[in-house]
């Protein structure tokens, strides 16, 4: 199928990124999507299984990732970034509790500038057979932040092995010769390369377009438990955060989904919860939303691996709010996982162990739970570069940091900006089902901008 | 004569999903040696990139005009593979899969048994391969134009989309205004703002935009069609058949900010019956309220200072917290009231009412200073954006939360007394109270079940329509060109309603501005010369696909409504309907290769 | 004595409780005890043991069941105090007025220890049919109606009323044996299976399509925890209900009931008699674990003469009179408040002469606490039955 003229752009390919590219693809326009990672799939593709069905989360996305790696109409650029943006002349930016029926001028487009960064590989040579990782002086030595630092990788590599596009790329801070000039007597990958596609003198590209929509979808971050160093975090090798859990029970993760914590199955597996959120010392004040139901699905996936594991779950409140969610939280307490009330106030060190301290308030009376496994449930906050980002769209924020949307109750996609939109986690903390409903809301809004322009309406 | 089947069989790892109990390379062994096998062979991931192009390489270069892919479920990832095929420049229905995950590896630990197993598979998957037959992608045309059912927050959203995209919706609305629950509504959360105030520009936008016909005192009568193609009959006025029958169920009197009624085309005296050819429907009809005298220990309906949540609401509009018993001095709150309970039959969170309460909590701080206002709870879930700080708005102002869930309420002197536990002081309390809201929940309509009949929707085990994939697919449901928005799916609060109804007019606008829909191919076809016209495919067909030709007396089957299910096939007694893609030739060739 | 609770919390499903305290809240003795159920839950699922001996309060647990209806999470916390007594009873540590019903209950087969041959005594020369001989309804006595004087009354007007309807019925005499409900809420589970056994052979040896009983109790276990399939088991307020509507039960007159002065503004002439102002107590076993509430109260409104009024806390909120689980052998950890006093003031103030009960427990203990209370020249507390033998023809 033909692309139609009209186009647009969506920042960031993960979950949301990707299903707000497919439905505009699907509908007929040309869709470009920039992600800055070699690979897209977001942090959907860092987990293992999803809550509440328990799908294998790489098995239901990459599906989707597949999809739009084909697609016709999808102009795929990974291992890229939008450096400018510059928004068509339109009247002042509005709140308002409905889209200007009025947009602008008829020609209203985007000019936007992106960045292909060099992978000093050349995509259309490589296969992703893997021979040069496995050649890489560096292998075995870089971190992998895919696999949340629990493994290392080499320099040139693919962040996971569903990646799409399945292409390598060279870290440029951790390859020896990008970083230091030289890499020994020879490069190592580009002998390994059966296909010769490995070219340190490829530079960055910059490829410019119009655009009437843009689509933003650029996800999330996660607190650095640091920030709460009671809780040991860096300190104990056996306190972990929920986002390296997921890697270290995924099946084609670092340990083939086995928990291992210093070198065997833990007994006593504890998880915390609102470690950062509402909490008023680490500035966060909101819920981050999705902890209380990747917590039980965690509880569920230890009881799966681990099935005599004592498993506590320490709570304020239990939010299962969503469908098919109360159930859920019913089914993983039905399977020994006991849930206790009140905040922990430290974990620290007794002997070989670990020992989490916290009032439980139904009882009444503080208590210390054993463990040789602690799970923190980190808060989700705006991504580094949030300011930045905001202030290449001309973007507000809300006060907890993401994204502003137009209207908090009616507008929960569009912004001040017309033309522009917000899906995922970059407006606020959601889960999948949310992100995906979103993300069709944002190209519900963007298509609709591209078919009044192709019927010759103002946008 | 047609030239050799040339079959390239591929085995995937899949990590170690597959190649942990099944012996991928034994099976690829096995697989070069069996009948048309040109080569064989097996690899990590075949849904990868490098995956697929090794399949779009054989094809090119080693002449293969057969493909079989053994991983995992078709449901996954047949289109990738028949995309791949299609690449390699063959006709993408001459690749066929066999599951040796999700029933093999999946389900065995027997190594040895699990690899004797998928070769199994792999023999019987080559076998069909061997005869299967091209087949073509078919599109068909679109009918422009949408129907929204529910006028709501959810269906006006939904319409304005698309509308806004140039297609004529109609807006079909059973009530006689449009708003749905959100007009019964005083103030919103977190912003406090009145509900007129977000209504009123939005059902303006609607009775005023030129693509937008609303019915009101309407329901759907009959719907028949399919994706693409859909003929609504909508009945106008008369309350007699179909769906949207009934009363709104609390018959209170109307908010005095109330927004007006709709216009578009409104109610005569007369019933009428409007004919709407459309692509694409959306099912926007929102939910009930739990009726709290299904739990009679909490006294509603016996004492007059027990009321709900929506009656709360219109006496906060009204500012009007007099005519109880006793002068309002301590008001108390009952959360998860028909929610979370297992005795009334919903085991699911109504996901709205702790945020509500502690709206109305705050406003009744706001309105009755000197009141004493406490929330009875079990878990807080004040979760949206904006709201955990709301919730610590409304402790700061002195709305007190106390653990515990009500059992029962008594009266005393005038006042009502809640028995409950204190869960956090360890011990049972009675407190007293002038006035008590029940904060119930969200039921799907009582007439769900008509309108799942209507439209072959089914519903999820809490009643609420099911989409078709709680994650990724929200707004979809297994009928296509029939999308879900706003609380009929089940509860949420008015910004992720506002989203998921964008979301479902981003699907419905899909067929709409493509101008046509893809059409299943592996369909059933009827050999004329063999069929006597017996009309038995007719009767077993749930989707109504075949039809007898009056003039030729044989059975046409509606490529487009066919499924592809097969009943027809099994039915006629002269073998006449061939499934294509499902031959008895292509599934015979298959059982005899499990068992030889 | 510690209990590992693991194994306990699983075979119970404790797992599932979400701590809301609906439970406790509802609990009708945690008010005047300590026993905090959601509490138990919880050290169940939270401590790796638990001393049972340190919880005397168990033994107020009168299985009203209330926490049972109404959890949201279906898990029956009144079943763990079962278990929990259980293991007392194992251990010997029960009190002695429990062990002594239990004896009494395996050796003669009534928690009296009275002797058995003196069972059938109550029918003072009436002729009733033994069941074993054949009949359509078999009505099963049950231990208190059979043994006490002043609950005797009810079967001897149960007797009265089945053979005025014609009905074709008969007792199992004195191989009826006590029917085991508040000895399996007692925690002797042993005792409670041989029980089962002993008495689903000797009912199904009649052949009965019916069964009827006196007391709320057996009614219970026979309809919920025996399985007589194919028999239908009625407590005798239905059947009575049942009866009335088919017309095979009429009322000839009011009941032949002193004067005394009932209130105008309920229908009295203030002095004489005018109407008698009734009011009903649901019996936990019957109302809130049955949800039979209709029939009793459709019986009252048949008997002619005859003004039925509401205590506030009627049906599902009926305040239990601590006569079950036990409670009729034991007093519990608080003999100052009991709940049965705050009853009966709460029945007199609706104004009612006539507290009317379908319970013999309810029956003994609301009475015992009129007196106690000094309201005997105001309030009478009687069974149904008693209205209903008054108010029927004595020709029979």
């Amino acid at each position: 199928m033909e692309p139609r003229e009209s186009a647009a752009l969506v920042i960031g390919g993960g979950i949301a990124g990707i299903q707000a590219a497919l439905d505009i693809a699907d509908a007929g326009y040309k869709v470009y999507l920039v992600e800055r990672e070699p690979s897209i799939g977001g942090r959907m593709a860092q987990l293992d299984k999803t809550f509440p069905t328990l799908d294998c989360s790489s098995c239901i996305l990459t599906p989707k990732m597949v999809d739009v790696g084909r697609h016709s109409n999808i102009d795929l650029m990974t291992y890229s970034e939008v450096v400018s943006v510059t928004p068509p002349s339109r009247g002042e930016p509005s709140w308002s509790l409905s889209p200007s029926p009025e947009g602008g001028d008829e020609g209203g487009v985007f000019h936007v500038r992106v960045r292909k960064k060099p992978r000093y590989v050349d995509v259309d040579k490589c296969t992703g057979c893997g021979q040069c990782a496995a050649a890489c002086r560096m292998k075995g030595r870089v971190i992998s932040r895919f696999d949340e630092g629990i493994v290392k990788r080499s320099a040139i590599y693919v962040p996971f092995p569903q990646a799409v596009p399945l292409k390598y790329t060279v870290d440029p801070t951790a390859c020896l010769y990008l970083t230091q000039g030289v890499c020994g007597k020879t490069f190592l990958c580009k002998d390994a390369c059966p296909a010769g596609a490995i070219d340190f003198e490829q530079q960055e590209e910059f490829v410019d377009l119009e655009v009437g929509a843009i689509i933003v979808a650029t996800g999330y971050d996660l607190i650095d438990p640091r920030t709460k160093p009671e809780f040991g975090y860096g300190v104990y090798p056996e306190v972990m955060t929920g986002i390296e859990f997921e890697r270290l029970s995924s099946a084609s993760g670092p340990t083939l989904g086995e928990i291992i914590v210093n070198g065997k199955k833990p007994k006593d597996v504890v998880f915390i919860k609102c470690v950062g959120s509402r909490d008023p010392h680490t500035g966060v004040p909101y819920c981050s939303r999705v902890c209380c139901m990747y917590t039980a699905k965690h509880a569920h996936l230890v009881r799966d691996n681990i099935p005599d594991a004592r498993i506590t779950v320490f709570y304020m409140d239990v939010r299962a709010f969503g469908k098919g969610y109360e159930e859920f939280y019913d089914r993983v307490k039905h399977e020994r996982v006991i849930y206790r009330r009140g905040e922990p106030a430290e974990v620290y060190r007794r002997g070989d162990r670990l020992v989490v301290l916290a009032e439980d308030t139904l009882l009444g009376k503080p208590i210390e739970v054993e463990a040789d496994l602690v799970v923190l449930a980190t808060a989700v906050v705006p991504r580094t570069d949030v300011s930045e980002v905001a202030a290449l769209l001309g973007l507000d924020r809300s006060p907890d940091g993401f994204f502003q949307e137009a209207h908090p109750k009616l507008r929960p996609v569009d912004t001040q900006v017309d033309g522009i939109f917000l899906a995922g986690c970059c407006q606020g903390p959601k889960d999948i089902p949310d992100t995906v409903a979103q993300a069709k809301a944002a190209a519900s809004s963007a298509m609709g901008i591209l078919a009044r322009r192709e019927k010759g309406r103002p946008a | 004569m047609e030239p050799q089947p040339r079959i390239g069989v591929y085995i995937c790892h899949c990590g170690t999903n597959i190649a942990a109990t099944v012996d991928v390379e034994q099976v690829a062994e096995f697989a070069s040696h069996l009948p048309h096998v040109v080569v064989a062979r097996h690899y990590m991931y075949m849904c990868s990139d490098p995956g697929q192009a090794l399949i779009t390489q054989d094809i090119k270069e080693q002449g293969l005009n057969r493909v079989v892919v053994a991983s995992c479920s078709p449901t996954m990832h047949e289109p990738t593979f028949r995309g791949a095929t299609r690449e390699g420049g063959i006709n993408p229905y001459f690749m066929q899969m066999a599951n040796i995950r999700e029933q093999c590896s999946w389900v065995h630990t027997d190594r040895e048994g699990a690899t004797e197993k998928a070769k199994s598979l792999v023999a019987s998957a080559v076998a069909k391969a061997a005869l299967l037959e091209p087949l073509e992608d078919r599109e068909v045309g679109v009918t422009l134009g949408a129907v929204v059912i529910g006028g709501g927050v959810a269906g006006m959203v939904a319409a304005l989309d698309v509308a806004d995209a140039g297609f004529p919706v109609y807006l079909v609305e059973k009530s006689d205004h449009l708003g749905g629950r959100v007009a019964d509504l005083n103030r919103v959360f977190p912003t406090l703002e009145l509900v007129a105030d977000l209504l009123e520009p939005l059902i303006e936008r609607v009775q005023t935009h030129p693509n937008v016909t609303v019915f009101l005192n309407a329901h759907v009568v009959e719907v028949e069609g399919y994706v693409g193609n859909f003929e609504v009959t909508v009945g106008v006025g008369s309350r007699e058949y179909g769906v949207g029958n009934g009363e709104d169920g609390l018959g209170q009197r109307p908010l005095p900010n109330r927004v007006g009624n709709g216009g578009g085309e409104t109610s005569n005296l007369e019933p009428e019956t409007h004919q709407l050819s459309v692509g694409s429907i959306i099912v926007a009809t929102g939910y009930d309220v739990f009726d709290p005298h299904r739990k009679p220990e909490l006294g509603y309906g016996q004492y007059p200072n027990v009321i709900t949540s929506l009656e709360m609401e219109r006496r906060l509009a009204a500012g009007d917290l007099t005519g109880f018993p006793k002068p309002v001095r301590s008001v108390a709150f009952i959360q998860c009231v028909g929610s979370r309970d297992a005795q009334v039959g919903n085991l699911y969170c109504s996901r709205v009412c702790c945020m509500y309460t502690a709206k109305q909590a705050r406003l009744v701080r706001e309105l009755l200073p000197e009141a004493r206002v406490t929330v009875f709870f079990i878990d807080v879930r004040t979760f949206g954006k904006g709201a955990e700080e709301f919730y610590d708005e409304a402790r700061a102002k002195e709305v007190r939360y106390r653990r515990g869930n009500v059992s029962e309420i008594y009266r005393r002197d005038g006042r009502v007394v809640l028995v409950a536990e204190d869960t956090l002081l360890g011990r049972p309390i009675e407190f007293e109270a002038d006035l008590v809201v029940l904060a119930v929940g969200m039921e799907p309509r009582s007439d769900t079940a008509a309108l799942s009949r209507l439209l072959k929707l089914p519903r999820s085990a809490d009643g609420f329509f099911m989409e078709c994939h709680p994650k990724l697919r929200p707004v979809d449901t297994v009928v296509d060109g029939v999308f879900l928005a706003g609380c009929c799916q089940g509860p949420k609060d008015i910004p992720d309603t506002v989203a998921q109804a964008k979301a479902a007019a981003s699907s419905a606008l899909i067929p709409l501005i493509r101008g046509t829909v893809p059409v299943e191919s592996a369909t059933a076809v009827v050999e004329p010369e063999l069929c006597a016209g017996c009309g038995m495919c007719v009767d077993v067909c749930p989707y109504g696909a075949p039809a007898l030709d009056p003039l030729w007396g044989v059975s046409r089957i509606n490529a487009v409504l066919c499924k592809g299910c097969g009943a027809c096939a099994v039915a006629c007694p002269s073998k006449a309907i061939r499934m294509q893609h499902f031959t008895a030739e292509q599934i015979l060739a298959q059982v005899d290769a499990l068992v030889g | 004595m510690a209990l590992k609770t693991e194994p306990m919390a699983e075979e119970l499903e404790l797992f599932g409780c979400i701590q809301c305290g609906k439970c406790t809240g509802g609990c009708p003795v945690a008010r005047k005890t300590v026993l905090n159920i959601r509490s138990l839950i919880y050290q169940m699922l939270v401590e790796p043991e638990m001393d049972v001996s340190a919880h005397p309060e168990l033994w107020d647990c009168t299985s009203c069941f209330t926490c049972v209806e109404r959890c949201p999470k279906d898990v029956r916390p009144a079943e763990l105090i079962i278990g929990l007594r259980g293991q007392l009873v194992e251990s010997g540590r029960i009190p002695e007025t429990i062990g002594a019903a239990l004896m009494g209950i395996f050796r003669q087969g009534n928690p009296s220890g009275m002797a058995r041959e003196d069972r059938a005594a109550w029918v003072n020369g009436t002729a009733v049919k033994a069941a074993q001989k054949g009949c359509e309804t078999l009505y099963f006595v049950g231990c208190i109606p059979s043994y006490d004087p002043r609950v005797q009354v009810v079967p001897r007007a149960l007797v009265k009323a089945f053979a005025a309807a014609g009905l074709d019925f008969g007792t199992l005499g004195t191989e009826e044996s006590c029917c085991g409900n508040e000895v399996r809420r007692m925690g002797e589970a042993g005792l409670f299976e041989m029980l089962v056994e002993e008495n689903s052979e000797l009912i199904r040896g009649v052949g009965a399509s019916r069964l009827v009983t006196t007391s709320p109790h057996c009614f219970n276990t026979f309809k919920n925890e025996y399985s007589l399939d194919g028999i239908e088991v009625l407590h005798y307020t239905q059947l009575i209900a049942e009866l009335i509507e088919q017309g095979r039960l009429k009322f000839s007159h009011p009941p032949n009931l002193p004067e005394r002065p009932s209130p105008p503004e309920l229908g009295g002439t203030g002095g004489g008699r005018g109407k008698i102002i009734v009011t009903y107590h649901d019996p936990c076993f019957l109302g809130k674990q049955n949800h039979i509430f209709d029939e009793p109260r459709a019986i009252l409104k048949a008997i002619p003469g005859v003004k039925l009024v509401e205590m506030d806390r009627n049906r599902e909120r009926s305040l239990c009179c601590e006569g079950g689980g036990g409670r009729m052998w034991t007093e519990g950890t608080n003999l100052e408040e009991r709940l049965a006093f705050q009853r009966v003031h709460e029945a007199a103030e609706t104004g009612a002469e006539i507290l009317a009960v379908a319970c013999p427990f309810c029956l003994l203990t609301l009475e015992d606490a009129v007196k106690v209370q000094g309201l005997d020249d105001r309030l009478q507390v009687m069974d149904i039955m008693e209205l209903v033998e008054m108010a029927i023809d004595d020709d029979e």
